[in-house]
């Protein structure tokens, strides 16, 4: 079997975002991979444990994005590989999407590609149904439990009524919830061997596309407005007390 | 921009998933402003009765399908058939609630159509004919306007970011039948069954959410049975906690939700988790017990209308957020703010 992950390298979830004159900064808080994609990075190595699959971990980024890859190498990814190229400045979700569905089929022979279920930056989670649209193949998302069963992958998936059991057949794409299990952390190994990888560059050349046009733009990032609260804190002698106040205040605002 | 806008109702089993029709706000906002029509549609079993419901909300026409093969969702089926009538009907942008469904036959739609996808969208405008869609990111510390340079345009809107409009009773119609685009040997997945969900949490239709952290375990005064060990001992402490939170949230009618740390302690199913890694939600009153409301907690419920914070440590960040706050106890100011809401309430 081939797997393949998906990956994207983010600031970290506790880093202080501001917009500055309509653009995103960060200060110098560290970029990592992006959490919900360590869920979908331990997805594939529970399938590659069962399996005894290749696992090639892929990110659209530049060079600092390696460092995300290195993380996913260090958790027991087989290899990696970036796909950079000046052209893809600007690329919206579907112009990824379009990049990943081209490296996909270029790794050749892949069975089942992993995504998490949404970058932490900009919030998107529709990356992964739409490299599997490129693709033409089944979606498969939020999966909670994923088997080999014959030549049928059985994914367990969350939606609004409850959970789903799916079989389908590969290749697949399956986007990962955290019901999952908590991701592995890198072992010592992993980590030495991760240091030492040699991680390969793809540029759209290598792909044999041209760059996609993205369809949709950010003209501007702004800072929401600053939440006017003015916090009143209730006090009083007793509990039964400050119970009555802070009834009384909430039934003024009326929520209720 | 000129044509129209399908709405997606998102619905199980003749059930519409109330932020669907919220979704009609946003269209009729945008068709005042850029002409053309409104059409709904809603695909699965029982379909039929929720496509025509979309009437009352002031619809030109509701579509629906409810071929055997859409009878359990699975995107392929549902993403061609929506592609499909939104080409037919000349429809140049389409509306989604952001649901799982909503969000994944949005995304596939973009695919299909050649068009753009914004997702969780929070705020529309129309400047020069143009939409411009706000949507949160980076969990919502900042804003970023969107702009889609092709049609069709593809937005899904937040839960609750838009009101449902009034219903007009007396508007009905009769909903049109479109015919599935794949048969069942094109679509290479089959729901093989169902799993129960884990009991009934809607939290991010609630209107009123009351959800406990780490401090709903911090209660030395309880004593628990003596054979347990002291994880066990912990975990039995804080259902106690949680249930004087359950009966508060019972009380009004509203959904019970939880900080990352009181998941992971095992107080309580993932389900019920508020923040980044969790669900975002943004209730009219949200009540925080024994939360320190760090920043990816915050993700989660910053936008809520009313937030309220008890709490034992006057530094807890929460108290930023919150309009009213309470340095205390969570055991013993909850059983008398219960008693107290429910004599108001007349409960
Ligand atoms: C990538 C990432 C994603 C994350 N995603 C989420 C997320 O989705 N949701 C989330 O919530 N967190 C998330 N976190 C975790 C987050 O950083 C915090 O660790 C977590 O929110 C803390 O939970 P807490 O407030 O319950 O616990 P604590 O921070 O330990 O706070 C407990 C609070 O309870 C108070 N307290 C104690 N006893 C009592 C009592 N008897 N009565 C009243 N108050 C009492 C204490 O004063 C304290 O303020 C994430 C972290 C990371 C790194
Ligand atoms: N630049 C990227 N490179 C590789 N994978 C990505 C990239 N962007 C998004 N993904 C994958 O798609 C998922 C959803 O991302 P998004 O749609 O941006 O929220 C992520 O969790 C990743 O698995």
């Amino acid at each position: 079997m081939n797997i393949v992950v998906c990956v994207k390298q983010v600031p970290d979830s506790a880093a202080k975002v501001v917009a500055e004159g309509g653009k995103v900064t960060w200060g110098d808080a560290p970029l990592v991979l992006n959490p919900w994609d360590e869920f979908a990075v331990e997805a594939a190595l529970m399938l590659q444990e069962a399996t005894d699959a290749e696992v090639t971990v892929i990110s659209v980024g530049g060079e600092s994005a390696k460092e995300a890859l290195k993380t996913a190498l260090a958790m027991g990814c087989g290899q990696a590989i970036l796909i950079s190229d000046p052209a893809l400045e600007g690329a919206d979700s579907r112009a990824v999407a379009q990049v990943l569905a081209a490296a996909i089929q270029k790794i050749g022979n892949v069975d089942v590609a992993f995504f998490g279920k949404q970058a932490i930056d900009g919030d998107m989670g529709v990356t992964g149904a739409q490299t599997g649209r490129f693709l033409g193949w089944p979606v498969l998302s939020l999966a909670s439990t994923i088997k080999l069963e014959g030549d049928k992958l059985v994914i367990e998936r969350s939606i609004e009524e409850g959970r789903q059991i799916v079989e389908s057949s590969l290749p697949a794409v399956v986007s990962v919830s955290k019901d999952i299990g908590e991701p592995r952390y890198p072992s010592f190994m992993g980590i030495r061997k991760a240091s030492r990888a040699n991680i390969p560059v793809w540029t759209l050349a290598d792909l044999g596309i041209n760059a996609p046009t993205p369809l949709v733009r950010w003209p501007d990032v702004v800072n929401p407005p600053a939440r006017e609260v003015k916090t009143e804190i209730i006090t009083g002698d007793s509990p039964q007390q400050i119970a009555e106040q802070l009834a009384d205040k909430i039934m003024e605002e009326k929520v209720l | 921009m000129s044509g129209n806008f399908l709405v997606y109702i998102d619905q199980s089993k003749g059930q519409a998933l109330p932020t669907s029709w919220e979704v009609l706000s946003a269209a009729h906002y945008l068709a005042e402003k850029l002409g053309g029509s409104i059409y709904a549609l809603a695909l699965g079993e029982a379909s039929k009765a929720v496509a025509e419901m979309a009437y009352q909300y002031g619809v030109e026409q509701a579509f629906y399908c409810d071929d055997p093969s859409l009878a359990d969702y699975r995107p392929e089926p549902y993403t061609a058939l929506t592609s499909k009538v939104a080409q037919e009907k000349g429809v140049s942008v389409l509306l989604f609630p952001t649901t799982t469904r909503g969000r994944e036959v949005a995304a596939m739609c973009a695919v299909d159509l050649q068009g753009g996808v914004m997702p969780d969208v929070t705020a529309l405008e129309v400047v020069d004919g143009k939409i411009i869609a706000t949507r949160p990111v980076y969990a919502g510390k900042l804003l970023a306007k969107a702009v889609c340079s092709v049609e069709p345009v593809i937005i899904t809107t937040r839960v609750r970011a838009f009101k449902k409009p009034q219903g007009d009773a007396s508007r009905s119609g009769v909903a049109q039948r479109v015919d599935a685009v794949l048969a069942e040997g094109d679509i290479r997945t089959r729901v093989t069954g169902y799993a129960q969900a884990e009991g009934g949490v809607s939290l991010t239709d609630a209107n009123v959410i009351v959800s406990g952290g780490r401090g709903v375990a911090n209660n030395p005064n309880l004593t628990p049975p003596a054979d347990m060990d002291e994880k066990q001992a912990e975990i039995w402490r804080a259902q106690q906690g949680f249930k004087l939170i359950g009966e508060l949230a019972a009380m009004l009618g509203g959904a019970v939700g939880a900080s990352r740390a009181a998941v992971d302690a095992g107080y309580i199913p993932y389900a019920h988790q508020v923040g980044q890694t969790g669900k975002v939600v943004s209730p009219d009153l949200y009540i925080a017990c024994g939360i320190s409301g760090a920043i990816q907690h915050q993700a989660g419920m910053r936008s809520s209308k009313i937030i309220v914070a008890i709490n034992k440590d006057p530094d807890a960040p929460i108290f930023k957020l919150a309009r009213y706050g309470v340095v205390g106890d969570l055991y013993t100011i909850l059983p008398p703010l219960t008693e107290a809401l429910r004599k108001r309430l007349g409960k």
